[in-house]
């Protein structure tokens, strides 16, 4: 039984070592599955409870144009959350287990998501900044060792763009506007520079699962890494729109040939994730409400496939 | 797959057929309580943006799959016959349209 055991850990290991994909019915180590499962419920929690603070401006967009994009959007968020969820039972768990592990907070989701969007600016800036980030993160996870992880992010960066260039365009609308409208997409820009840089996780040194999900190819790049790469990205970003970054410290390194910026408030960050942000209770108990007022829906429509005989299950 | 606990709904996967002249091809899963509430929710989940003509929904407990293992000797019979690839055979210089 062990000389099994290592003879299917040799073939995994040399799955990983020739860059294959891991597919749901082969073998692999059960840290490996356990990992993808907490990594891509995260993930998948991330997309459905994402799609609460920009719903919250679908009624106030301010134009027909706005609103129809806005709800494409979010539609896509669910969309998203979807093809994670049904990744994740690939590897053995359930939608209901899945569900009932966010709703009782055994699961997370990003701890961006935990603040508020006080204007409509914060609409665009979740597209540019928020949705950005999360490509900087999701690029690298197509090339993921699992096949329907890596096969599910390919879907999701290709809708991403749209979803960040629409947050880019509605910010530049803004900052070429009246002085208001300027301000108000300066100041959605100065609450939500820092809590985007915190998505790409703590620093490497205090990353708890990073250096076993590279070695597994789960991760392909570290978290300071794409930290890196998306600030380089942004500053040029940022003065095409005319908004300045709330850093004092960001500025052009020639020797790395990177943007320097300022220490992450890490504190902030830990407080968030422990549920004391300043919508943790709010993005939870919304969800498990619309999961309940849901459920007549769901029995309703297993009645009535029960009684027409289809055989589903 | 899992076939779930108390009441959910069973597993469906999708298959997506892009434009007239392909074949379908297989998008992903979802759930759903009966065929044709499959389909539609495979329209909504699947081809946001025409990704499709035409959608298959197989309950996915009813897929046969050849092993359990993808890399099973099932597939060994064909590892050993070169002589049916059109490079096995070789042809002297010149020779044209073969």
């Amino acid at each position: 039984m062990a000389a099994d055991a290592e003879a299917y850990q040799t073939v995994f290991d040399a799955a990983l070592a020739a860059d294959e994909r891991i597919e749901p019915r082969d073998w692999m180590p059960d840290e490996y599955r356990a990992s993808l499962v907490r990594q891509m419920a995260q993930h998948a929690h991330s997309e459905i409870i994402g799609m609460q603070p920009e719903a919250n401006w679908i009624s106030r967009a301010p134009s027909l144009r706005r609103k129809a994009i806005l709800m494409a959007k979010v539609q896509d968020e669910a969309g998203h959350g979807l093809y994670l969820y049904s990744a994740a039972e690939t590897l053995g768990t359930s939608r209901d287990e899945l569900l009932d592990k966010l709703h009782s907070g055994r699961q997370k989701y990003s701890s961006i998501f935990n603040y508020p969007t006080l204007t409509w600016a914060d609409v665009g800036v979740i597209g540019w900044l928020v949705d950005g980030a999360a490509i900087t993160n999701q690029v690298p996870l197509c090339r993921c060792s699992y096949g329907p992880y890596a096969r599910a992010m390919v879907r999701i960066c290709k809708e991403e763009s749209f979803h960040q260039r629409q947050g880019f365009e509605l910010l530049l609308a803004l900052s070429r506007g009246t002085e208001a409208q300027r301000a108000m997409a300066q100041d959605a820009v100065d609450r939500w520079w820092w809590p985007s840089l915190m998505m790409f996780g703590p620093p490497d040194e205090a990353s708890a699962h990073s250096a076993q999900s590279m070695a597994w190819k789960i991760k392909r790049h570290s978290n300071d890494e794409l930290r890196q790469r998306f600030v380089d990205i942004c500053v040029p970003q940022a003065e095409a729109l005319g908004l300045t970054l709330p850093d004092p410290d960001l500025r052009w390194n020639e020797d790395r040939g990177h943007y320097d910026f300022g220490p992450i408030d890490w504190e902030e960050f830990r407080q968030v994730l422990r549920g004391n942000g300043p919508c943790n209770t709010q993005r939870i108990s919304q969800r498990r409400r619309a999961h309940e007022e849901g459920a007549w829906v769901r029995e309703a429509a297993a009645a009535y496939a029960a009684k027409h005989g289809e055989a589903g299950a | 797959m899992s076939s779930g606990t108390s009441g959910e709904w069973p597993l469906w996967e999708v298959f997506v057929r892009g434009r007239r002249g392909l074949s379908h091809t297989h998008a992903g899963s979802l759930h759903a309580p009966d065929a044709e509430m499959a389909l539609r929710s495979a329209r909504d989940l699947y081809t946001r943006r025409s990704e499709g003509v035409s959608i298959w929904v197989v309950p996915s407990n009813r897929i046969t799959a050849s092993s359990p293992d993808e890399k099973d000797p099932f597939f060994e019979p064909a590892a050993d016959k070169p002589y049916r690839h059109p490079t096995f055979y070789e042809i002297p210089e010149g020779v044209r349209h073969l």
